[in-house]
């Protein structure tokens, strides 16, 4: 049995849409304490929707969230004191100095750290007497950073942080999250498009693609789950071979991958040799999906109708 | 520690764990010496501490390197003398990606001895 006090953030069932286009369905996720929960999805995949609600910005209409124990919609600022966050919107006012920043965050969260707060400007290499408004875009989004992670908060929160943003800027807050849950018992919350960051940094992956929650997988578990498989016909073929429990086809000609859930029971498990659409193929190679080709094959789209051959397959 | 990370290859645990046996085993990284602590190399490498700590116990069951409570983890003693089995373990997969790659070049048996033997003389001469 686990306590609701093993998650920091349970969303259950939460449905959402605006003006009659659905941006959430019927989603529900638990994210454990102590992770670093990786958000992933195309643009508009619904992220950020969901991340509001987390935050309180957006109450639940459908379905219910809890975030560290409450509901954020009520006494959201007991909630906040207690959460970091931080967007890839350039959103906090320009005419401040850094200092007056600080000294804002020092009323709004009980926990700040001014020693943590200087330890960060110095890292960072922020003057803490710069105005907003002088700095890059990298050393904006360095003190959008110091401002999420300076109250040590239980929850860092950041919403597709690291786009647009220089490399060295986004290992700064790749560092911040690694920092965060170094710590024990802190979560993180990391939503983001750029998977080479998220492979490196998470524990646990969710893919949410228009509005549905299509799979939240630990991160370690999935080259183990997921198998790509390559295989090899003599006829051209337009499509990939046909493969009970198997998804994501890419190739083209006489060369097709595709992925095998290990976990489907119609998945075969030493399928070297197949007959399919009339060819034969032979299974040249196979290896762990990394997250890459496991993001690709899910988000893939289907062909509408099942008995009709795909016709300009989608290439990923 | 440098250690290369790259994305979209092989998992990150098992690039770390090659590169620490491989520093290891070519004895860059000597019997007795410590290595980082796994914060201290997760914030380095920007990589999840639970994916350094998976690293660390692969290589403490290879026996390349032991835990020792509170202190930390430190390259075994007996490090350099991997037993016959795991030193097979570690080698067959490396040799069946060469012999497949002779195959389809068509390189036989003997071909491939001669060139082994040959590498070696080539690698002991730059020693």
């Amino acid at each position: 049995m686990t306590s609701a006090d093993d998650f920091a953030v349970r969303v259950q069932s939460l449905s959402r849409s605006f003006r009659g286009t659905q941006a959430l369905i019927d989603v529900s996720l638990q994210i454990p304490r102590g992770s670093v929960f990786g958000l992933v999805g195309l643009n508009g995949a619904g992220k950020t929707t969901l991340i509001q609600h987390v935050i309180g910005s957006l109450k639940a209409l459908h379905g219910s969230v809890n975030v560290l124990g409450q509901d954020p919609t009520i006494r959201p600022e007991k909630l906040l004191a207690r959460i970091g966050y931080m967007t890839e919107e350039d959103s906090l006012p320009k005419w401040m100095r850094i200092r007056d920043l600080i000294s804002f965050c020092r009323t709004v969260y009980p926990t700040w750290s001014d020693s943590y707060a200087t330890q960060l400007c110095d890292m960072f290499g922020l003057s803490t007497t710069a105005k907003l408004k002088s700095l890059s875009k990298g050393g904006r989004a360095r003190v959008a950073l110091l401002a999420a992670i300076a109250h040590r908060p239980e929850l860092l929160i950041l919403d597709e942080p690291s786009s647009g943003l220089d490399p060295i800027a986004r290992a700064d807050i790749l560092e911040a999250i690694i920092r965060t849950v170094a710590d024990e018992g802190r979560t993180v919350l990391f939503s983001s498009h750029l998977l080479e960051e998220i492979d490196r940094v998470c524990d646990h992956i969710a893919l949410l693609h228009d509005g549905v929650l299509l799979e939240s997988i630990p991160a370690a578990t999935l080259p183990e789950r997921y198998t790509e498989c390559f295989y090899r016909t003599e006829t051209p073929s337009s499509r990939a071979p046909e493969i009970p429990g198997s998804f994501g086809g890419t190739g083209d000609a006489s060369e097709w991958s595709v992925l095998i859930d290990s976990e489907n029971e119609a998945s075969l498990s030493t399928t070297t040799s197949i007959e399919s659409h009339g060819s034969r193929w032979e299974l040249v190679r196979q290896e762990p999906a990394t997250v890459h080709r496991w993001f690709a094959g899910r988000v893939q789209r289907k062909p509408t109708a099942s008995s009709t051959p795909m016709e300009g397959v989608q290439h990923v | 520690m440098l250690i290369q990370i790259q994305s979209g290859s092989q998992p990150i645990y098992q690039q770390i764990v090659d590169q620490i046996r491989f520093r290891i085993l070519s004895a860059q990284l000597k019997a007795g010496d410590e290595l980082p602590t796994i914060r201290g190399l997760a914030e380095t490498l920007k990589v999840n501490p639970n994916t350094i700590a998976r690293a660390y116990r692969e290589l403490e069951h290879e026996g390349l390197v032991e835990k020792r409570r509170t202190t930390g983890t430190f390259v075994a003693e007996s490090s350099g003398t991997l037993s016959r089995t795991r030193r097979r373990q570690i080698l067959t997969p490396e040799i069946d990606k060469l012999l497949v790659l002779a195959g389809h070049l068509g390189a036989d048996a003997a071909e491939l001895d001669e060139l082994i033997a040959s590498r070696q003389q080539a690698l002991q001469r730059k020693e």
